[in-house]
């Protein structure tokens, strides 16, 4: 895509070629003065003002305010001796400056301008501007060929048109999913709260709007994600994802054997090619194996790095990469950030650590109540800024 | 394109401003007028392309070149085009661009209309007003250039600040810049004159308006800002003594005393030195309110901190221009020649001691803005200073300035008679002691002092109706003349007039919404009915409505007062997807100069709202004064007599003589 928009060699000339008539006028802004004749400067000197003109006009002015009765004689006679005091006292001092003119330095000016004005422009310019690039405004980009067929293209039309009709439940439906897939998982839950409010209640929206919840989360079963699959589970005691989440919500509260009671049941009443079988399987042996911490907890990270499982290693490393990108949209979470943190710190990848680390002081560094938690956080983890 | 040719203009601005620094100078030395008029010519290709600039900044957001990070990170396809047009300015960086691009108007208009200038101050002027523009053009190509490009650019931008979604931005900073950036002018004429060594008649003839032109567009900018914070944030508030409120105030403030200084310095050819210091103090309380705004340092100490380019940039502008004018005053001020003296009861009396208190009041706002700040650096304590403070520290001096107020005008120049003009004020008096009477008798509750300030009120409109009638001859000539004087009445001694009067009727506005607004906050169901001040509201129902941008819920309400119809209020709520936030858009109903305000909360689950109804008596009133003020500024401005301060001879009678 970058390489469409690169201008093509002849619009780099005409760029070019504009920038070179900006800089001609710059330059003859400055030569003009330097270059007019002597009667044009002459003229100019001679019609500057002066102090004995300010107190010319203002003589005459007494003068036009005594004939319309604005001030009294007396006043005026007062006035007009004090003017006249100054009046003196300026034309005494006042000798007129002989303008004289000085050909080195209006040469050294017309230097200045010639090389100093584009030498400054181009050494300002050149690293801050982006020449290469052309204008890209709206109207232009829904014709370009490719762009119209890609994901996030797709999405904003739905969005767009969304927000013109907020009530067309059937799209919402459809972009939510979407969204999630993008790693927009706010936009997401949004997506699927206005999907409930204008399809009605079900089982599956509950329990997908518990699930994008839970994402937001960094993989966490929030006590609001809770309450979705618990509606979900109200409306259809059957629903799969609604059971896999309270279990797993269960195992993060520390139940291990309500999560794996949950789960058993689960495994039971599925069809034999379920395909999230092997994920409730998976969670049943890890509640059922021993190792029965929250989801990214130390020692769930320690296990997985003892154990370098690929099938586990590869859903840890998942959700700290999900979660890494969420707060990479949303920074204002100081708790995503300090278990971002001690989840690198667990994996061993001290850099990325402190690459979070400084991550989030930058996203939480508007708001000082944040940022002295996140550094009070950080210090506990042993990362001193 | 035009997002490069935009930025490249912008440098070249900068290019201009940097031998529009220097070269004039060079010639005001040497006195080589082509050198001098380079100022000019360059002031003017500055004001080419800072303009050429600014306008391809508007061009790209209102295509939603979203290539251009500034647009991608405040605009949307969908805003209206007002608002992407206004968004431009509702930012950071386009703010500084809108900023420069006044400073650089103000540059050509003196560059324009500076021919009755000795050239030398006109070089001076234009290359300290060339030492600002390129400080800022480097502040915004360095740290804060609204020309960055995103190489792969994302398709929809993330959306203006909600709150800023309105009419209020297209014409609130305009104004207050033009302001801020006004007293520019009267700070580089200053510079100029210390630099040069000296003040002539010609330096007070020109500052004075440029003076005004700044404190004109700086009324308007606060009263509109103000009004704005009023219907747009949903509290009814209209003033919060925020330090971004501040910021502006202090520099009206100083700009107010600068005002009155720069007529005694026109008139009477006194207070040179005090002219020059308000000059410099002016403009750099402008600057400091930029720097409290712009660097974060206002959201908290530690924001600032953590990102410090900005603000230190800023602050680095701020030392140097306000130590490097200071210091040049200290060196240069005791050079100035005095002017004319005067008595301490005279017109020139009075001005010093309106510009004591002015700038007295103007260092209590600095304290009251400051010393938070002060102590969150040295003892990270964080604190605000409110209302409590600002009432028993800046309203009473207000209160002995506003008392003042009418004797000011009326006193002669160069020495004046007190007893005689307290003796012609005395109607005046009389008026405002009847308003203290009226209003004690009608008032239920509020505070004692309301009606002393109502009075206080009166008084100041009545000195200003007094002053005029004793000029026209109202009341002692026959009415033809009276009608034949007032026509020949200088047009600026009509702007005093109003401009005072308006201070008056700001004030009363003022205590009236203060001492006598009455609320009503409740969950109201449909049908419900809320009863304030007199007025009946029924609550007739919710509805949605979709907007360009935005979905909207909005709460009909049908008003009436003793079972008599008088208008449907639609209060709304609307929320934003792009940003995810919501805005109140408050319903107004205007009766007179009060006004009923009805803002929306949640819904409940049930279906009630939570509602916010506010009366507010007189509460226009204190947006008209502002306006009376600028009107009487802008009658002021369009007097383009002389200005000279006839003196009354020592021995002569007092009263005005009959013309005929």
């Amino acid at each position: 895509m970058g390489a469409d928009r690169a201008l093509p060699e002849a619009c780099l000339m005409t760029l070019w070629f504009v920038f070179a008539l900006m800089t001609v006028a710059a330059i003859f802004a400055v030569l003009w003065p330097l270059g007019r004749g002597g009667r044009a400067e002459r003229q100019d000197t001679e019609n500057q003002g002066s102090e004995v003109a300010v107190y010319k006009d203002q003589l005459a002015e007494i003068e036009r305010d005594l004939a319309i009765g604005l001030i009294a004689a007396p006043e005026a006679e007062a006035a007009r001796v004090e003017i006249g005091r100054r009046l003196l006292a300026a034309a005494g001092s006042e000798t007129a400056p002989a303008p004289r003119s000085n050909l080195k330095w209006r040469r050294a000016a017309a230097v200045l301008a010639l090389v100093g004005l584009p030498l400054v422009a181009i050494a300002v310019y050149m690293p801050l501007g982006s020449p290469r690039l052309q204008d890209f405004p709206l109207a232009q980009r829904d014709r370009a060929p490719g762009m119209a067929q890609s994901l996030e293209n797709l999405v904003v039309q739905v969005e767009q048109h969304l927000e013109k009709n907020p009530t067309d439940g059937r799209g919402w439906n459809v972009l939510a999913p979407v969204l999630e897939r993008l790693g927009r998982y706010d936009d997401a839950v949004r997506a699927y709260r206005n999907s409930l409010t204008y399809n009605g209640e079900s089982a599956e929206r509950r329990s997908d709007l518990g699930e994008a919840l839970t994402a937001t989360a960094g993989g966490v079963v929030t006590a609001e994600a809770k309450t979705e699959f618990e509606r979900a589970h109200a409306l259809n005691a059957e629903d799969p994802k609604a059971n896999y989440f309270l279990g797993l919500a269960a195992e993060q509260d520390g139940r291990k054997d309500d999560a794996a009671n949950i789960w058993r049941a689960l495994l039971a009443k599925a069809p034999a090619d379920a395909p999230w079988r092997p994920l409730v399987q998976s969670s049943l042996a890890r509640v059922g194996g021993g190792s029965t911490a929250p989801a990214l907890s130390d020692e769930t990270m320690a296990a997985a790095k003892d154990m370098n499982e690929g099938d586990r290693g590869a859903m840890i490393r998942g959700m700290v990469e999900r979660l890494a990108n969420r707060l990479k949209q949303n920074g204002d979470d100081v708790d995503g950030w300090l278990r971002l943190v001690r989840a690198y710190l667990v994996m061993g990848d001290r850099d990325k650590a402190m690459g979070a680390s400084t991550d989030a002081r930058q996203a939480v560094a508007n708001d000082a109540e944040r940022l002295r938690q996140l550094n009070e956080g950080l210090k506990n983890l042993g990362l001193d800024g | 394109m035009i997002a490069e040719s935009g930025h490249y203009a912008l440098v070249l601005a900068l290019g201009l401003a940097l031998i529009q620094s220097f070269v004039p100078l060079i010639g005001a030395r040497l006195r080589d007028p082509a050198l001098m008029n380079v100022a000019r010519s360059a002031a003017l290709a500055q004001l080419l392309f800072v303009g050429a600039s600014f306008t391809a900044l508007v061009m790209l957001h209102v295509t939603s070149d979203f290539s251009v990070a500034n647009v991608y990170e405040n605009s949307h396809s969908m805003k209206p085009l007002i608002y992407k047009i206004t968004g431009v300015w509702g930012n950071h960086e386009g703010s500084m661009l809108l900023w420069v691009s006044i400073l650089a108007l103000f540059g050509g208009l003196v560059a324009i209309f500076g021919n009755n200038l000795p050239l030398s101050l006109r070089a001076h002027v234009l290359a300290v007003q060339a030492w600002i523009a390129s400080a800022f053009y480097l502040f915004i190509l360095m740290t804060s250039n609204p020309f960055l490009r995103i190489a792969n650019p994302p398709i929809e931008g993330r959306d203006l600040n909600p709150v800023l979604q309105d009419i209020g931005l297209a014409v609130h900073p305009p104004m207050l810049y033009l302001g801020y950036v006004g007293f520019s002018i009267s700070f580089s004429f200053a510079i100029a004159a210390l630099i040069e060594g000296g003040i002539d008649a010609a330096w007070a003839r020109w500052v004075r308006p440029w003076t005004l032109v700044a404190w004109i567009f700086l009324t308007l900018g606060i009263a509109m800002g103000s009004y704005w914070a009023y219907y747009e944030l949903g509290w009814g508030g209209w003033w919060f003594w925020d330090p971004v409120e501040n910021a502006s105030l202090m520099p009206w403030l100083a700009g107010t005393a600068l005002l009155h200084s720069a007529l005694v310095m026109e008139k009477r050819n006194a207070l040179k030195v005090w002219t020059i210091l308000l000059s410099i103090l002016t403009f750099s309380l402008s600057l400091l309110g930029t720097f409290l705004v712009r660097s974060g340092v206002i959201t908290s100490v530690h924001a600032f901190a953590n990102d410090p380019t900005r603000g230190v940039f800023i602050l680095l502008i701020l030392c140097l221009f306000i130590g490097g004018s200071l210091s040049l005053f200290a060196g240069r001020a005791t050079a100035l020649k005095q002017g004319g003296l005067f008595a301490p009861i005279s017109r020139e009396g009075a001005l010093v001691l309106n510009n004591l208190l002015l700038t007295v009041a103007c260092a209590v706002v600095l304290f009251g803005t400051l010393y938070p700040l002060a102590m969150e650096v040295l003892a990270d304590f964080k604190m605000s200073v409110g209302a409590p403070f600002y009432n028993l520290s800046f309203v009473p001096l207000f209160a002995l300035l506003l008392l003042a107020v009418p004797f000011g005008p009326m006193l002669a120049w160069k020495r004046g008679d007190l007893l005689g003009v307290t003796q012609r004020l005395l109607a005046a008096g009389v008026a405002g002691l009847v308003a203290v009477a009226i209003a004690w008798g009608w008032a239920r509750g509020g505070s004692a002092l309301a009606p002393l300030a109502i009075g206080l009120g009166i008084f100041v409109i009545a000195g200003a109706v007094t002053d005029l009638a004793e000029r026209t001859g109202l009341f002692r000539l026959p009415f033809a003349a009276t009608l034949h004087r007032a026509r020949g009445l200088p047009r600026s001694a009509w702007g005093t007039a109003f401009a005072h009067a308006g201070l008056g009727v700001a004030l009363i506005g003022i205590v009236c919404e203060t001492t006598w607004n009455s609320e009503y906050i409740a969950t109201m169901k449909q049908n419900d009915v809320a009863h304030v001040a007199g007025y009946d509201l029924k609550l007739d129902g919710l509805f949605q409505r979709q907007g360009p941008n935005f979905r909207e819920m909005i709460a009909e309400f049908n008003v009436s007062r003793n079972g008599e119809a008088l208008s449907t209020m639609t209060p709304s709520k609307r929320s934003f997807t792009t940003r995810g936030s919501s805005t109140t858009e408050a319903a107004l109903l205007t009766r007179g100069a009060s006004q009923l305000y009805i803002s929306l909360g949640d819904v409940t689950a049930e279906g009630a709202v939570a509602v916010r109804i506010y009366h507010k008596p007189f509460v226009l009133l204190i947006w008209w004064g502002p306006v009376l003020m600028a009107f009487g500024g802008m009658l002021s401005l369009s007097d383009r007599r002389l200005r000279v301060g006839a003196p009354k001879p020592a021995r002569a009678k007092q009263r005005l003589q009959p013309a005929e």
